[in-house]
Order: C-alpha cells, then structure tokens, then sequence
C-alpha cells in the first residue's frame, strides 16, 4: 500500500518537468542570460547647454554646432536678439562606445575648449542590473580674448571642470539627470571670489512624439563668483530628431554653451526675462564599420 | 507493485528526454533594400526548440541583438520602428508540416503565428530542415512586410528603409536532454 503512494509521487514529480516543458518558447525562456542596455536615455550628447551620458559610439564623429542669439527682451531694434549671435563650433569623437573626446571654439571670450568623457557605468536589465548610467566628465576652457596692456598668464586664462552625470530613463518617454559638479578658475576677478565653484546641475528629457521631445535644465551654484553679479543656467528646449541629426531648439540665458562660461559667467537672469533663443545642430559621420562580421 | 511502478517511471523518463532539440547556433539576418541604401543587420542571440515527435517548432530573437553597421540606425531601430523595450522579441510558434525523420534533407512548410512588434500573425514559412547524425539544421528566408505589423516608418527619418524586408533564418541544433 505504501507503494502505491511513493508511486504516485513519483509519478506525480516526474511528470511535473513534462508539463514545465510543455510549451517550447518557455523552455527557451529558462536559457535566456541576455543583459539588456537601456538606449535613448538622452538622443543628443547635450541636453540644451550642458552635456548628457548619452556618447558617440566608437567611430563615430560628431559635427556640432551651438548657436545663441542675444537677448529676446532687446526688441525689435536688435530684432529680439538674432542680431547678435554666439557660436560653437564642435568635433567630437568616439574612441570606444564609453570614452569620447571632443575640441569647440566659441564666440564667447573666443574660448577654446576640450574635453573627456567616460562611460563607466551603463543603465541595464536582466541578468545584470544597473538602476543608472554614469559617467564621468572633464573639461578645460582657455579664453583667448586679446588683453590689452597688460600681460595674462596663459595659465591664468583657464578653467577646468570636472563633473559627474548620473542619469535614469524611468520609463520610454521620461529620462532624468543630476550633474554634481565643481569648476576651478585659475584666476578670479577679485580677491574674495572662489576659485572652486561647486554646482549641482539636473536635467530632463520628456518624449512627446516619436520624433519631438522637450528638454529642461538648471544648475545650481552653492559659492557662485561675488565680484560680478552671475545667474544660475535655466534652459528649456524641444529635441527634434531626423535620421542622422539632433536638432534642439531652447530658450537659454546664457550664450556660452560649454560647462566653465555657462556655470561662472551667465550675467542673464532668465527669471528676469533675459532669454535667448538658440539651437544645436549635429550631423554624425560613421567613420568605420563598427563591428566586423 | 514495485516493479510496475518502476516500469513506469522509466517509461516517464525516456519520455521526457523525447526528441526535442535545442539551439546552439542560430544566425538572423535582416536586409532591407531600399533607395539610398541597403540596410543589413545580423543577429546570432536567437534561439530555438525543435521537437521531431510532432514537428513543433518555436523560435525567439531578442530585438535589441540586431547589429548594425550604422550604430545610429541600430538605436532608430530599436527605439523608434521596433520599439524592442515594449516588444523585446520576436518570436514564431508552430508546427513543421511534413517532414520525415529518416530523410536528410527535407524541404517544408512551417505553419504557425509570427509575432513582432507586438503583433500575432499566422504565417506560412518555407524552410529547409537537415538532420546531420546528432545534429539539424534548420533554414528559412522569409519576407516580412512592416506594415503587417504596425511598424510606421516616422515621416522625419530620411533615411529609407523599404516597406518589406528580408528575413534570413539560420538555426544549428544539439538534441536537448535534461
């Protein structure tokens, strides 16, 4: 009698891995180890001035070109700020999917600039798991503006800024990002001033359409310069994208977009109404295949 | 008692082990052929299960595996036309019609539902099954028409990519013992 239940256990334990493997796809599903990056978190290397974790792919060059108006509130006379423009021309590279370098000259204080940026950290599903990416950013900028009468230091010309971007895409539409920060100046127009300004920086993308998207930015400086009155960055933009660009349009109130001008010297209060219109454009040349078959 | 039930059981075991066969190799091509450029991407996640008792047959190919030359094209692929963090597979389920277990080379039907982006369509497919000692092989190229499975091109993209592509299906299996 005893038997007869052991049998019917084992019957009814045998047969169980019989019916798990009844249909096939679920079967395929118990093998599945796949690691699934998030992509798309942000679609441009910027998010309207300051730069997102999203980086070029190895290969991949990147043309970028930065254009802020003046200011909308001059009036007609300046035909609300298109009269006077600020550029920044850009190349930027992908060494590996998670390293990049980049060179600009812009307008403003005819600055050149220079920057590194890697990826060390990559938002995924799966087997393995990451809530965020990160990466990590460095720049310099050297203001190249002619002094006249008197001698400037080369070294006294540049700014270095080191930041940190950690970035979310909560769900397809939404993607958020904060930006600890700090820019050293190696000069500061007064005694008083820093010369390490910290800032906190945050950042988002909000997908409207397959196609439109809207940005936000703010940055928030704790010891901001004394001597000259400075605002925090504000920026709101759509992201409009076309096969192989990004466009992005934004209202901004600052004409510097690389890290050092817009963080220590955006003069514009944009609660005040000093907004300028501007635009990213960038067009991405594949350089090589990017994997070999 | 005792002897039947072992009887039993054995007969059970061998049933389990059957003759299911499992992927080790498989190989997805893509390739569009439009205007200003063809378009190809490969994928060698996909996996399939072969059972030759009653010809079922299943296939999964994770979408975000396709490899692009273009890495920009692989982002718009998987973000914008296969939208592969709602629909993250592809997969077929069904059966191979007519096939014979002593014959080699055996080209045959495979009826069944595709589902992409999404969206389940009862498909007809014809392949090419080779069974090599312990081995099989399964082979298909099949056409795919994107509107079938609302996959809308956005008006933005210049960048063409034809209504129909061709979908190449490379599968090498191992017998599948457990």
């Amino acid at each position: 009698m005893k038997s007869k239940y052991v049998f019917f256990a084992l019957l009814l334990f045998s047969s169980f891995p019989v019916f798990a493997q009844d249909d096939l796809l679920d079967l395929l599903d118990e093998t599945d180890e796949s690691v699934n990056y998030v992509i798309a978190t942000f679609k441009g290397t910027r998010i309207i001035n300051g730069h997102s974790t999203k980086l070029r792919n190895k290969k991949a060059l990147e043309f970028l070109i930065s254009h802020r108006f003046g200011r909308i509130n001059n009036g007609i006379y300046e035909f609300f700020g298109l009269d006077e423009a600020n550029i920044r021309l850009a190349l930027e590279y992908g060494i590996t999917d998670v390293l990049n370098i980049g060179v600009g000259r812009s307008s403003f204080n005819k600055t050149y600039d220079g920057f590194v940026k890697w990826k060390f950290l990559r938002q995924k599903t799966g087997e393995q798991r990451s809530p965020v990416s990160m990466v990590l950013f460095s720049s310099y900028a050297i203001n190249s503006v002619r002094s006249e009468g008197q001698n400037i230091n080369f070294a006294d010309r540049i700014g270095y800024t080191f930041q940190l971007l950690i970035a979310r895409k909560f769900n397809s539409n939404f993607s958020f990002q904060l930006i600890p920060g700090m820019v050293h100046l190696n000069a500061v127009p007064s005694a008083e001033d820093d010369n390490d300004i910290y800032y906190l920086g945050g950042g988002l993308r909000y997908k409207l359409t397959r196609s439109l998207a809207l940005t936000m930015e703010y940055y928030h400086r704790f010891n901001p310069l004394t001597s000259t009155e400075t605002f925090d960055l504000i920026g709101i933009g759509i992201d409009i994208e076309t096969g192989g660009h990004v466009f992005q349009l934004m209202f901004t109130n600052t004409n510097a977009p690389f890290e050092k001008g817009f963080i220590t010297e955006t003069v514009d209060d944009f609660l005040d109404g000093d907004i300028r219109f501007g635009f990213n454009i960038s067009r991405t040349f594949q350089l090589g295949q990017k994997r070999n078959w | 008692m005792k002897s039947i039930s072992l009887l039993v059981l054995l007969f059970i075991c061998t049933s389990v082990v059957g003759q299911k066969y499992i992927s080790e190799k498989s190989n997805i091509v893509f390739f569009s052929s439009a205007l200003l450029e063809d378009i190809e991407a490969r994928n060698e996640k996909a996996k399939s299960v072969f059972d030759a008792d009653n010809g079922d047959f299943v296939f999964s190919i994770p979408v975000n595996q396709f490899q692009f030359a273009k890495s920009l094209m692989q982002e718009h692929f998987n973000e914008k036309y296969m939208e592969s963090d709602k629909y993250p597979k592809i997969t077929f389920r069904g059966n191979v019609l007519d096939f014979e277990k002593g014959v080699e080379n055996n080209d045959v039907w495979a009826e069944g539902k595709l589902e992409i982006h999404g969206v389940k369509r009862n498909v007809k497919i014809l392949g090419n099954l080779i069974f090599k000692s312990e081995k099989l092989i399964i082979k298909s190229k099949f056409i795919v028409k994107l509107e079938d499975y609302e996959i809308q091109i956005p008006s933005l993209l210049f960048q063409n990519i034809a209504e129909e592509v061709e979908v190449t299906v490379n599968f090498e299996y191992k017998r599948y013992e457990k």
